[in-house]
């Protein structure tokens, strides 16, 4: 029964904290600075995610950064989201045999 | 509600779903060590949806924590959520009414916010719903199979996997760099402050969730003093 409780409490917090700013922040914000700010959080936040713990997703750093390397140059290339997760995923999961 | 934006957030939430098995796989084997049986686990994971906050819980629930406590460490570790919630407010239509504000609040993860953020214009809900299908099953199924496995998967699988994760990550940012030629210094510089945090010993103290939050307050503050975003892109 304790174990519910847990599971109730953390899913209550987790959901509290996104969902307020999503029901409050009802208009547009108009303070440039802001504005600025929030257009940056998503690509430094995802940024500071993927490196450097995209390293340790393998055994070895060395084939992981070849992983990284390549989904950076096709991204920056536009070649679709699709493509570049399941590219880089593929190139990993074989010079794994290497 | 539009099939065709639906269906794009389904086909892009695939490599999504894809990582959340493997990832959430991981936290089925930490669950059954924290003795939850794989009903409680599967529901954890379909009720929290949060890796790192998931991954903390179990050491307090296996030593019996206070409940007080539980919520504190979950708050702290998912912080960002709230940001992440923020900048979505600013990217629906803000007539957008309640239902959906709430549906897609369930939904902001690392992941699936990345995606939705990314889209071009205004975001419409029903694309986050397509992901969030995708991705949701994915997170909760990856931990039902992890409570239940005993190590069948091998482990280049399960790596190549973690890959596919990241691969999404770098395909959300990369693109939007190139067109917007100043987010490219950005992240280089987010990439090497996280790195250094990472790597310099004073900064043990620091959990990894915290580190991610003050990161990013701190450069996107920066990014946004030092180079505003001109008034016609916002």
């Amino acid at each position: 029964m304790r174990n519910y409780m847990y599971i109730l409490v953390m899913a209550v917090t987790t959901y509290m904290i996104r969902v307020i700013p999503l029901t409050l922040l009802r208009k547009e914000i108009k303070n440039r600075t802001f504005r600025s700010f929030l257009t940056y959080v998503p690509y430094v936040t995802l940024s500071v995610m993927t490196f450097p713990a995209i390293l340790e997703s393998t055994e070895k750093p060395w084939i992981s950064f070849v992983g990284f390397g390549a989904a950076m140059v096709m991204a920056y290339c536009r070649v679709s989201l699709f493509a570049v997760s399941m590219g880089s995923c593929l190139l990993v999961f074989l010079l794994q045999f290497l | 509600m539009d099939r065709q934006i639906y269906l794009r957030g389904v086909k892009q939430g695939i490599p999504v779903g894809l990582g959340y098995f493997v990832v959430s796989f991981t936290i089925g084997i930490a669950a059954r060590k924290a003795s939850l049986t794989a009903f409680q686990a599967t529901v954890m994971s379909l009720t929290n949806l949060t890796s790192a906050g998931q991954f903390a819980s179990f050491a307090l629930i296996a030593s019996g924590a206070p409940y007080v406590e539980m919520v504190i460490s979950q708050a702290v570790i998912n912080l960002r959520y709230c940001l992440m919630s923020c900048a979505l407010s600013q990217k629906v239509d803000s007539r957008l009414p309640m239902h959906h504000r709430l549906f897609m609040a369930f939904g902001v993860t690392d992941e699936i916010f990345g995606l939705s953020i990314s889209q071009r214009g205004k975001l419409d809900p029903w694309y986050t719903y397509g992901v969030m299908s995708v991705a949701v099953p994915g997170w909760s199924l990856g931990t039902l199979a992890g409570v239940l496995s005993t190590g069948v998967l091998p482990r280049t699988f399960l790596n190549a996997m973690n890959m596919a994760l990241y691969g999404m990550f770098i395909a959300v940012f990369m693109p939007a760099a190139r067109e917007d030629k100043k987010l490219l210094p950005v992240i280089f510089l987010s990439m090497a402050l996280s790195t250094l945090l990472q790597v310099l010993p004073w900064f043990d103290f620091i959990s990894s969730g915290m580190k991610i939050i003050l990161l990013t307050l701190v450069i996107s503050m920066g990014a946004a003093v030092i180079m505003p975003v001109p008034e016609e892109e916002l």
